[in-house]
């Protein structure tokens, strides 16, 4: 058995390095890395749906009074917005990064189930045409928000059971793909690349898939009792027939947390791959960074309720989950104390991946205290369904999870490519995106906290000078973004060469391999030696 | 081979000019600030109940714990960022990974912060859930789009809508300028009527879909559930009548945003006054039948 002993060169294209050609290269994929593209790609392309749709959303929010969009079809652009940001961007783009990077980084040859792979990858672009015609048949497009509680839902048209589909299938994609991800983490790690070996990106996504397999089904579960509802004359939602609207609360929330979780676990590992590699100091406190995720998994799933704290609990249910609220922030704060503590007495230096990273860490902290803030049930009353909500989690959401899936470009790109990308263009993609970010979203927090309501077309005149900031900031933001596939297609297309190891500081086994990879990497698993010298810590 | 890449100084300073050109251009397209301007309201109302400013204090608490550790963190990291450059010359000390005291330190002390603050927390969530002894209940219903009171056991039940002058300016392209319309989308045609000093009960519930009651000056917000009913309460300072806003705060359709919540808290004999007037109105003592209060 011949172990690869040497670090790979960049002519190390053996005979085996054949691929198939033309489309059937694409729609017959079973290699993890053009299924990764393929992932990423699409995410790409939802990332631009969903943002025109936040623009749309902007744009009627700049004056007080309705200009442009007929109230209706205003909530569908919030509801869609979100849908496709969720499940058609961000989590997409987390699966192509695992696809293209857990082979490599525990040295497998690819994921364990190839074939499942493409079906996870090929249910989405129909489950999201399925998504996107709904918002053209009569009724216009799903308009409950994407929490999608009933009755509210239940009074949709035609476009209901089409979301309902969709979302069914889009479960369907990610259950199976966190199976791959499980089989292929714990059966085809190299020898000698133990679990507490393994980068943190690969152990972040670990607990991830885990998340997605206990609560994908729990979502399909609330949707499709929406859908007997509706049209089967269940009760499940209705107090006339002994049923209870609330219970569909719980049900949803009961996925939906750790649904948020499964959106920001993967950005925790790759920002604690992308900050040790740009401070040349290995991460501090591997350890804790492995048990502070499980933490957080575990207690993902005893908070849901602190969406709910207006729903007329019990006071021991309100108890409970603001207390259960307050602690998952101590493995949160665990990991920033981490990230900052690698830093310090390191040796910096600013590329794009860095900066980005850098970025998360400022701007998902804060989004994280603001967190702790709506934890408080009291001040949650005054809180809840109002703009400081949404200034709060679109804090985590795009300094947070978007910005690190960037970061995770920025760093890994090169290594896809072989190519080294317009350094000084992503900077200034950089320096927007997180300059206008926040005049985006920081006077939120003072629109919710004035008492602006979320989920409405129109406001009251004194709403109208920090809506007028955030949307000025939010078209700035959407134009920023054009750089990012404009850089990647540049990339894509030529640039420096380089080497294996793109960056300094990165350890890893992705980059003991060329850059580009071989189509078919460690087909003979990596040494021992090799595994040391990529070896995390 | 990209080793360390820092800042560019210089592109740094073009970029800052640049933006500080189109950030001039953009703030002049910005009206001017007016009376009813919004840039000073930054806060959450301290409200015109004991509750309200409780939970002010809350909000007010962890706003500057969190302040006090974004401090702590972000300055040991722009501390990091500006003395540990490599361009600087910094050389990494890599056998700083591992430290269990800090660690236990650092989980710890946030651990006794936070338990610190439960206790203000719960103190005052169980008082917003003691709901005996009130002296005047109302049931408040939402409906698409609108809200319904009932004063139960004094007879007395009306619709309240968003006014009309607002709902004729919100139209689509109705081209009225909306900063003319008084208390534009703030303002109903028959608010809820109650007595200052007095602890008042709601019980709330919905006729359709959910549906949420706020008014932020009482730091109540409670969701009104088709087939349930909940119950909150509040009780505003007897030197504060007055009218206090508020909106519905779960989506509930095409006109979520336009189906306001006003309150006209009176003084107790006002209040009197109106109920009696009010109970005359829609029980006229000539002896037919009562009708249900117009909407």
């Amino acid at each position: 058995m011949a172990y690869n002993d040497h670090a790979a060169t960049a002519h190390d294209h053996d005979a085996h390095d054949h691929k198939p050609h033309g489309w059937r290269r694409w729609v017959y994929a079973t290699n993890h890395k053009d299924i990764g593209t393929m992932y990423l790609v699409f995410a790409g392309i939802s990332f631009f749906i969903g943002g025109s749709m936040a623009m749309l959303i902007r744009l009627e929010l700049f004056k007080p009074g309705l200009q442009f969009l007929d109230p209706q079809f205003f909530n569908s652009m919030t509801t869609m917005h979100a849908l496709e940001m969720i499940f058609g961007a961000v989590m997409p783009a987390w699966t192509g990064l695992a696809n293209w990077m857990i082979p490599m980084q525990v040295g497998a040859p690819d994921m364990a189930l190839p074939r499942l792979n493409n079906f996870s990858f090929w249910i989405l672009p129909f489950a999201f045409t399925l998504l996107l015609a709904s918002l053209f048949v009569p009724g216009g497009g799903p308009a409950g928000g994407w929490t999608m509680y009933p009755p509210l839902m239940l009074q949709g048209g035609a476009s209901f059971p089409m979301t309902i589909f969709a979302i069914h299938m889009m479960g369907i994609s990610s259950i199976l793909g966190a199976i791959n991800v499980v089989v292929t983490i714990m059966n085809l790690r190299a020898p000698g690349m133990t679990l507490l070996r393994m980068p943190l990106f690969v152990w972040t996504w670990l607990i991830t898939a885990y998340l997605l397999i206990a609560v994908m089904p729990v979502l399909a579960g609330a949707v499709t009792m929406l859908l007997t509802d509706h049209f089967f004359g269940t009760t499940f939602f209705t107090a006339a027939g002994g049923g209870d609207p609330v219970m569909y609360q719980h049900i949803f929330w009961f996925f939906g947390h750790p649904e948020v979780y499964i959106l920001i676990l993967p950005a925790f590992g790759v920002v604690s791959e992308i900050i040790p590699t740009f401070s040349r100091k290995p991460l501090f406190g591997y350890e804790a960074m492995v048990y502070a995720t499980a933490s957080i998994a575990f207690l993902s799933f005893i908070v849901w309720a602190h969406h709910m704290f207006t729903v007329g609990m019990p006071l021991a249910g309100q108890l409970f989950f603001m207390l259960s609220t307050m602690l998952i922030a101590i493995p949160t704060g665990v990991k920033v104390f981490n990230w900052t503590a690698t830093m310090y007495k390191g040796s910096l230096s600013f590329e794009p991946p860095m900066l980005f990273a850098l970025s998360f860490l400022f701007l998902f902290t804060i989004g994280g205290l603001s967190g702790l803030m709506l934890a408080i049930v009291p001040a949650d009353y005054q809180y809840q369904d109002t703009y400081f909500v949404v200034a709060h989690f679109h804090y985590v959401l795009v300094p947070g999870a978007v910005f690190a899936i960037m970061g995770g470009v920025y760093y890994w790109l090169p290594k896809w490519t072989g190519n080294m990308y317009d350094l000084t263009l992503a900077k200034w993609h950089f320096w927007l995106s997180t300059i206008f970010v926040n005049v985006l979203f920081f006077p939120q927090h003072f629109l919710g906290l004035a008492g602006m309501p979320r989920r409405i077309p129109d406001y009251a005149v004194q709403f109208t000078d920090w809506n007028q900031v955030s949307s000025i900031g939010g078209f700035a933001f959407g134009l920023s973004q054009f750089l990012f596939p404009y850089i990647i297609w540049k990339c894509v297309r030529g640039g420096v060469r380089i080497g294996n190891r793109a960056w300094e500081g990165a350890h890893g086994l992705e980059w003991e391999l060329p850059s580009p990879p071989p189509f078919h990497s460690w087909t003979d698993p990596p040494s021992d030696a090799l595994i040391q010298r990529g070896s995390a810590h | 081979m990209a080793a360390g890449h820092e800042i560019d100084i210089n592109m740094m300073r073009k970029f800052l000019s640049r933006s500080a050109m189109v950030a001039a251009l953009a703030l002049s397209l910005l009206p001017a600030a007016h009376a009813d301007s919004g840039w000073g309201q930054l806060n959450m109302t301290q409200g015109v109940t004991a509750m309200s400013r409780q939970i002010y204090g809350l909000h007010m608490l962890m706003f500057w714990l969190c302040v006090a550790i974004a401090v702590v963190v972000f300055g040991v990291m722009f501390y990091s960022i500006f003395a540990f450059r490599k361009s600087r010359g910094a050389i990494p000390d890599t056998t700083l990974v591992h430290s269990t005291t800090v660690e236990i330190i650092w989980t710890l002390l946030p651990i006794i912060i936070l338990v610190a603050t439960a206790v203000p927390a719960a103190t005052t969530l169980i008082k917003t859930e003691d709901l005996r002894n009130s002296q005047l209940t109302i049931r408040v219903t939402g409906f698409q789009w609108g809200w319904n009171y009932e004063y139960l056991n004094n007879g007395v039940n009306f619709f309240s809508r968003l006014d009309r002058a607002s709902d004729a300016a919100r139209q689509l392209g109705s081209g009225v300028d909306v900063t003319t319309v008084p208390h534009y989308l703030l303002n109903v045609d028959r608010p809820l009527v109650v007595p200052v000093g007095m602890k008042v009960r709601v019980l709330v519930t919905a006729n359709d879909v959910i549906h949420s009651w706020w008014v932020p000056a009482f730091g109540v917000k409670k969701d009104a559930i088709p087939g349930f009913v909940n119950e909150a309460w509040f009780d505003i300072d007897s030197d504060k009548p007055g009218l206090y806003r508020g909106n519905c705060a779960e989506l509930c359709g095409r006109d979520h945003g336009f189906m306001p919540i006003v309150v006209d808290a009176r003084s107790k004999q006002d209040f009197q006054a109106w109920l009696k007037t009010e109970q005359l109105a829609e029980h006229p003592p000539a002896a037919t039948a009562s009708a249900p209060a117009a909407p």
